[in-house]
């Protein structure tokens, strides 16, 4: 910042001319794409069925200009096993970390002084970069005095971005095996779906499960996000942890029960116990299953599973 | 030489079996083994062994930075330095938004009115509990988007280690959380023996075969067990035929059925619940895999 706009700053009006110009741009660019997440605590409740089925139904009901399903479960990454289509783009994802230049270094320890990851160790008269543990922020290559820890690339992962028809377009990215974040990969993931959609698009994001890290990267600023949960003790105590997962984020959610069965009063009687609106459900039916495991959609294989998908596309919209 | 073994549960693919596999293999041990519970975003191990909590802890890891008001001098130091847009300015006051703050410490470093205060995380709570069946539990929340660098997987492990030790158990028993990330690579650090839970569906096939191959990186044996296989009888054989190319050997193949869900419905491991074939091929499997792990 130079001392103009220091001064400018400390008169208020530069600050709330620059509010409004931001705010302004962000809503000419998001304003209308609509982004809607697909998350669960439990693994294995069915996000990848609801989503793939649900971006089906809505690419051909539903007039949007794109509808984009992006998988976010960048560790094991399940979509694109029941999509076929066209392969418009592959790149590999990098991320930055620091490595050690022995000669402009002097040893004076400031880089692992200030990382509050450990990533760096001095072992005698050497500096130890872990890239596992860097979480790229940069601190010890630019606090260095002697650039001694200039940033390089550091493949993470692959993101392919697939044409299925006219209407709907596929985005998955896979961490490689042995890359523990996955943080930085759902990051770029969402970066690449903003840059490459404009107007008039929905956007389906396939979460990872849980409640931690990963998922509020995937479901942050999501217009709307659905939690799918099945009616056991299991489901229904992930599903807690979900909705408090929402809460806290301050996100607009509800939630679709699959596999209903006999059993889904746990999950209903919840539901309407804490304000919470149920999108919909999907009957166990062992036919689902055997479709399911055959790479099949839902909406294609069983005619009567495609009303319970419209009926949840309908609310969500 | 450790003086006990540690058998973790895993399965890449969520919600193929792991914990219903685990609880059973945990009632079969009765009092014999410690239960770790390493699926700390939704753990889901204590709903079936009802534990009673004998310690519990708060668990801190990683910071969160905060800017005081007074004493900054709006120099966007902070802002320009921070790599994952942390840093808001909200009418006029730089805000940290906690949700995307990692804790680097950068801002702190170069801010030069030192209005910067890193503060430590209270990332969850750790608990150590007698289970129904008599075995020790170790068990853990994570809080609600708190980050899972396997951190507290690991301080679970270590429990589990220490109460092994303590009161002379020869088994640990880990239910792992799913995927292959920080907190899997975290349950299976230094483990003996790995149980891989799969189903087979194309997930399934596809998530084992990642598994499999962090496996191989790890260097640590392991088995599978293919849950509902009747479900799609030639994707069980396309399972069976990639297992060699991982090292991986078939532990057992368990029909759908749903005494699985049923179980859990009454808060009961599959072995508890019922003593039919089902239990009986558990059991067996459970059989098999003390012996892979005794002669390693």
């Amino acid at each position: 910042m130079n001392s103009l706009s220091e001064k400018l700053w400390k008169t208020k009006k530069f600050s709330t001319a620059f509010f409004v110009c931001n705010s302004l741009k962000n809503y000419l660019k998001v304003g209308f794409m609509i982004h809607i997440a697909v998350a669960s605590g439990k693994g294995g409740t069915g996000k990848t069925t609801l989503s793939v089925n649900l971006a089906t139904i809505l690419s051909e009901k539903y007039n949007y200009n794109k509808t984009v399903l992006a998988d976010l479960d960048v560790e094991e990454p399940n979509s694109g096993l029941f999509l076929d289509g066209k392969l418009k783009l592959q790149e590999v994802k990098y991320r930055m970390v620091p490595e050690w230049n022995e000669e402009k270094c002097t040893l004076c320890k400031r880089c692992a002084n200030v990382c509050e990851f450990n990533a760096l160790a001095f072992l005698g008269f050497s500096v130890l970069v872990f890239p596992e543990l860097c979480h790229s922020c940069y601190a010890c290559s630019e606090l260095c005095p002697e650039n001694a820890l200039p940033m390089k690339q550091r493949r993470m992962g692959e993101l392919k971005h697939y044409e299925i028809s006219d209407k709907l377009d596929f985005i998955e990215s896979r961490l490689d095996i042995g890359v523990e974040q996955a943080v930085p990969l759902i990051k770029l993931t969402r970066d690449y779906v903003k840059e490459t959609f404009d107007n008039d698009t929905l956007v389906i994001y396939d979460a990872p499960p849980g409640t931690s890290c990963p998922v509020i990267e995937a479901v942050k600023k999501c217009e709307n996000t659905i939690l799918v949960t099945e009616p056991t003790p299991f489901g229904f105590n992930d599903l807690k942890l979900a909705v408090e997962t929402m809460q806290e984020l301050g996100n607009k959610f509800g939630v679709v029960i699959n596999r209903s069965d006999a059993n889904d009063k746990i999950i209903e009687d919840y539901c309407n116990g804490n304000n919470i609106e149920l999108y919909g459900k999907i009957p166990f039916m062992r036919e689902a299953a055997e479709a399911y495991s055959k790479g099949k959609l839902l909406v294609d294989e069983i005619p009567v599973m495609r009303k319970y998908f419209e009926t949840i596309a309908e609310r969500i919209i | 030489m450790k003086e006990f073994k540690e058998i973790v549960v895993i399965s890449g693919k969520g919600g193929t079996g792991k914990t219903s596999l685990t609880s059973s293999f945990a009632a079969l041990e009765g009092e014999n083994t410690v239960i770790a519970d390493c699926d700390v975003d939704a753990s889901d191990m204590y709903i079936i062994l009802e534990p009673e909590i004998i310690q519990s802890e708060d668990f801190y890891s990683g910071k969160t930075a905060k800017i005081h008001t007074e004493g900054c001098v709006h120099c966007f130091k902070c802002k320009k330095v921070c790599r994952f847009d942390a840093i808001n300015v909200i009418n006029g006051d730089f805000v940290v938004d906690e949700l995307n703050c990692e804790g680097c410490s950068y801002c702190f470093h170069v801010c030069p009115t030192r209005t910067i205060e890193m503060r430590d995380n209270l990332s969850g709570n750790f608990f150590i509990s007698k289970s129904r069946l008599g075995s020790y539990l170790v068990h853990a929340k994570l809080n609600i988007g708190a980050d899972n660098s396997g951190k507290l997987v690991a301080k679970v492990r270590d429990e589990a280690k220490r109460i092994a030790k303590e009161n002379d158990k020869k088994l640990i028993i880990i239910d792992g959380p799913p995927g292959i990330g920080c907190p899997v690579v975290s349950s299976l650090t230094g483990v003996d023996f790995a149980v891989v839970v799969t189903e087979p569906t194309v997930s399934g096939k596809h998530d084992l075969k990642r598994v499999g191959e962090l496996l191989k990186k790890m260097k640590i044996p392991g088995g599978v067990v293919i849950n509902k296989f009747d479900i799609n009888p030639e994707m069980t054989e396309e399972i069976k035929n990639e297992l060699d190319n991982y090292n991986l050997k078939l532990i057992a193949q368990l029909p759908f059925d749903k005494i699985f869900s049923d179980a859990i419905t009454v808060k009961k491991s599959v072995v508890e619940y019922d003593n039919g074939e089902i239990a009986a091929l558990i059991k067996d499997s459970w059989g098999k895999v003390k012996t892979l792990v005794n002669n390693k």
